[in-house]
C-alpha cells in the first residue's frame, strides 16, 4: 500500500530542548495510523510540523507524494485536523464555526451539507446554539465536524477523545471506523488511551523523547500468538549470552534496564524457562505482554 | 482573499467587545455636545479672553457645529487610538489565547495572506470607527448647532475659515486621523503577533502613546530631537488642515498654512505603518505556533 505520509530524519529543536530527534515514518494510505508515545514525547510536536504550525529543524515531509513545504497550499487543502484541543469561536454557532472553517479549506458549504456534517457528529438539533454553551464532550464533536467539513482525503486527529464520557468514546472510535473503512480515509491519531488505540489502529508507532521506539502494523505488534515477553533474572549478562545462543537470537527487542523484552510464539515460553533454568540463571519473572498498555509501557518506561 | 476577509470581518462585528468602542465614543461625544449645548457660551468666553480686542464675534455665533466638532476632535482623537488598539491587539493574540490560531494557521491560505486579511480587517474597523465619530462630531453637532464661519484658537491669535470652507477641511483631517489611527492599529497588531494573550499588545500600545505623547509635549529641549522621530507627535497634524494662509488680516479661501508639513506627517505615518507590518510579517512568518 502506498505511503500517504513519508517523513525522513524529521528533527525539532526550541533553544537547547530536542522534542523530536531523527523520526521516520510511513503512513500507508486507507489505513488508521496510531501515533503513541507518554506527554512530552513529541507527538503533539511532530503533528504541528505535519500541518505547518512548527518549522522542523531538520529533515523532510512528504504528503500524497508532495514536499509539505514547497506545496503547502496543495496538500492542506487535502487535510483535516484537530489539534489537542478542539478550540472554536464561542460567540459563534455550530453552524456559523463550520461554514467559516469550510470557507478557510476553500470550500463553499451549503446549509445541507453543514447539517450532514452536523448529524454524523450528533449535532444536528444545537446547529444553531452558540459554542460557548456547548460541553466539552459537544465542542470536541464539533471539532471533528470541522476537520471534516471539506472532505479531506488525510485526517488528523491530535487526542480525539480528550473530555469524552465512555459513550463518546465509542461514538468517536465508531467515527474513526467508518472513515476509514468506508469512506477510505486515512487517518493520523494521537492519543494516549492505548486500549482505544488497539482497537481502531491498523498501524501503530510509538515515540518517546523525540525518537522512534517501534513502528510496524497492530497485529504484528498486538499478535497474541506472538508474545512480548518481559523477563528478569539474577544475571542479565549470563541471560542475554544465553538467549544469543538460542533461536530466539533474533526475537530480543530490548534490554535498556533489568529486564528483557523478547519477542516469542506463546508456546515457546516454557521452553525459554527451561533453557535458562538448565544454564543455571536464576529466572525472577517470565511475563507475557500482549495488551498495548504493557508493550507501550515496556518500551517507554526509561 | 476576498472570502477570508469577509470572514475576518464577520468575526470582528460578531463579537460584543467590537462594540465596546462605539459606545464609548457615543457617550463621550454626546456627553460633550450636551455640556457645550448647556453651558458652551462660558466656555467659548474663555476661549476668547486672551485675544485681541480687535476680534469681536458673539458666542452664540462661535459656538457653532464646526467649531464644536473642532473642540471634540480636539479632546478626542488622543482617546481613540487605545479604542482601536482594543481590537488590533487582539487580531493574533486573541485567536492565540483562545486557541483557534492552530485551526487557521493549519488551513491553506498562507501566513501572510492570514496575516495580510486580518490587518485589512483591522483597518476597516479603524476606518468603521472613525466614520462614526465624524458623524456623532460633526453630523450631530452641525444638527446641535447650526453652521457658520469657524473660529480656530492659535497661539496669539484666531483665524476665522468661512462657512463654505470649511466641510472639505474636515474630510481632510478626517482622511489624515485615518492614517494616524492606522499607525496605531499597525502598531497594536505587529504586537500581537509576539505574544498570545491580547493583553500586552493593548497594554503595550497604549503605554506606547503615553510616552510618546508626554515627550511631544514636555518643554525640555533635549527631547526637541527625539519629536520628529515620535508618530504621536505626527499624528496631531490633522490640525493643520484648519491653519490658514492669511493677506491683511484676511484669510484665503482653501488654503493650507503649511501643507507640505502636513503631508510629511502623513508619510511618516505611513512609513511607521509599513514598518510595523512589515515587522509582523517578518515575525509571524517564522512563528512556531505552539498555542
Amino acid at each position: 500500500m502506498a505511503a500517504i505520509i513519508h517523513v525522513k530524519d524529521l528533527s525539532k529543536a526550541f533553544g537547547e530542548i530536542t522534542a523530536v530527534s531523527g523520526l521516520s515514518f510511513q503512513v500507508p494510505e486507507g489505513q488508521v495510523y496510531g501515533f503513541l508515545g507518554q506527554n512530552g514525547a513529541g507527538k503533539s510536536t511532530t503533528i504541528r510540523m505535519l500541518l505547518t504550525l512548527v518549522t522542523p529543524s531538520s529533515g523532510s515531509i512528504e504528503i500524497f507524494g508532495l514536499d509539505l513545504f514547497k506545496h503547502r497550499k496543495e496538500i492542506l487543502r487535502q487535510v483535516g485536523a484537530i489539534i489537542e484541543r478542539p478550540d472554536l469561536y464561542k460567540y459563534l454557532t455550530a453552524y456559523e464555526n463550520l461554514k467559516l472553517f469550510a470557507t478557510m479549506s476553500g470550500v463553499r458549504a451549503t446549509r445541507q451539507k453543514i447539517l450532514e456534517q452536523l448529524t454524523m457528529v450528533g449535532l444536528q438539533d444545537r446547529a444553531d446554539s452558540k459554542v460557548k454553551t456547548f460541553s466539552q464532550g459537544m465542542k470536541q464533536r464539533l471539532g471533528i465536524a470541522t476537520a471534516l467539513i471539506h472532505d479531506p482525503r488525510l485526517i488528523i486527529l491530535d487526542e480525539p477523545t480528550n473530555g469524552l464520557d465512555p459513550q463518546g468514546i465509542a461514538d468517536v472510535r465508531n467515527l474513526i471506523l467508518h472513515l476509514s473503512r468506508e469512506k477510505g480515509k486515512t487517518l493520523v491519531i494521537s492519543s494516549h488511551l492505548l486500549s482505544e488505540m488497539e482497537l481502531i489502529a491498523d498501524s501503530m508507532l510509538i515515540i518517546d523523547k523525540g525518537k522512534k521506539v517501534v513502528e510496524g502494523l497492530s497485529k504484528e505488534l498486538l499478535n497474541p500468538d506472538t508474545l512480548h515477553v518481559e523477563l528478569i533474572t539474577g544475571d542479565k549478562q549470563r541471560t542475554l549470552a544465553v538467549l544469543k545462543e538460542s533461536e530466539w537470537k533474533s526475537n530480543i527487542l530490548d534490554s535498556k534496564d533489568e529486564s528483557i523484552l523478547v519477542m516469542m510464539p506463546a508456546a515457546s515460553v516454557p521452553m525459554l524457562n527451561r533453557l535458562l533454568v538448565e544454564k543455571g540463571v536464576h529466572v525472577f519473572s517470565i511475563r507475557p505482554k500482549n495488551s498495548l498498555e504493557d508493550y507501550f509501557l515496556s518500551l517507554t518506561r526509561n | 482573499m476576498l472570502q477570508l476577509l469577509r470572514i475576518e470581518l464577520y468575526k470582528i462585528f460578531k463579537r460584543p467587545r467590537t462594540y465596546i468602542a462605539f459606545i464609548v465614543i457615543t457617550a463621550i461625544i454626546l456627553l460633550l455636545q450636551i455640556a457645550l449645548k448647556a453651558d458652551g457660551k462660558e466656555y467659548v468666553g474663555m476661549m476668547m479672553s486672551g485675544m485681541d480686542d480687535s476680534f469681536f464675534a458673539p458666542p452664540t455665533e462661535v459656538l457653532n457645529g464646526y467649531t464644536v466638532c473642532f473642540i471634540i476632535l480636539n479632546l478626542l482623537l488622543i482617546h481613540v487610538p487605545i479604542l482601536v488598539a482594543l481590537i488590533a491587539g487582539d487580531m493574533i493574540s486573541g485567536e492565540a489565547n483562545m486557541g483557534t490560531l492552530r485551526l487557521l494557521a493549519s488551513r491553506p491560505a498562507s501566513r501572510i495572506e492570514l496575516l495580510l486579511v486580518k490587518f485589512l480587517a483591522a483597518t476597516i474597523y479603524t476606518l468603521a470607527l472613525l466614520v462614526w465619530v465624524a458623524l456623532l462630531a460633526l453630523g450631530v453637532s452641525i444638527l446641535l448647532f447650526g453652521t457658520n464661519q469657524m473660529v480656530i484658537p492659535r497661539e496669539f491669535e484666531f483665524n476665522i475659515i468661512d462657512t463654505g470652507d470649511v466641510f472639505w477641511r474636515y474630510m481632510a483631517a478626517f482622511a489624515f486621523a485615518s492614517v494616524g489611527l492606522i499607525t496605531v492599529a499597525s502598531l497594536a497588531f505587529m504586537l500581537s503577533t509576539f505574544v498570545d494573550n491580547s493583553i500586552v499588545p493593548v497594554v503595550g500600545t497604549v503605554c506606547v502613546i503615553i510616552i510618546f505623547t508626554i515627550l511631544t509635549q514636555i518643554q525640555i529641549p533635549f527631547y526637541d530631537s527625539v519629536e520628529p522621530y515620535l508618530f504621536t507627535t505626527h499624528m496631531l497634524g490633522w490640525k493643520g488642515f484648519f491653519y490658514v494662509k492669511g493677506e491683511e488680516g484676511i484669510t484665503i479661501d482653501g488654503s493650507v498654512e503649511n501643507l507640505p508639513a502636513v503631508l510629511k506627517s502623513g508619510a511618516v505615518l505611513l512609513g511607521y505603518s509599513l514598518l510595523f507590518l512589515g515587522i509582523a510579517i517578518w515575525h509571524f512568518r517564522r512563528k512556531n505556533i505552539l498555542s
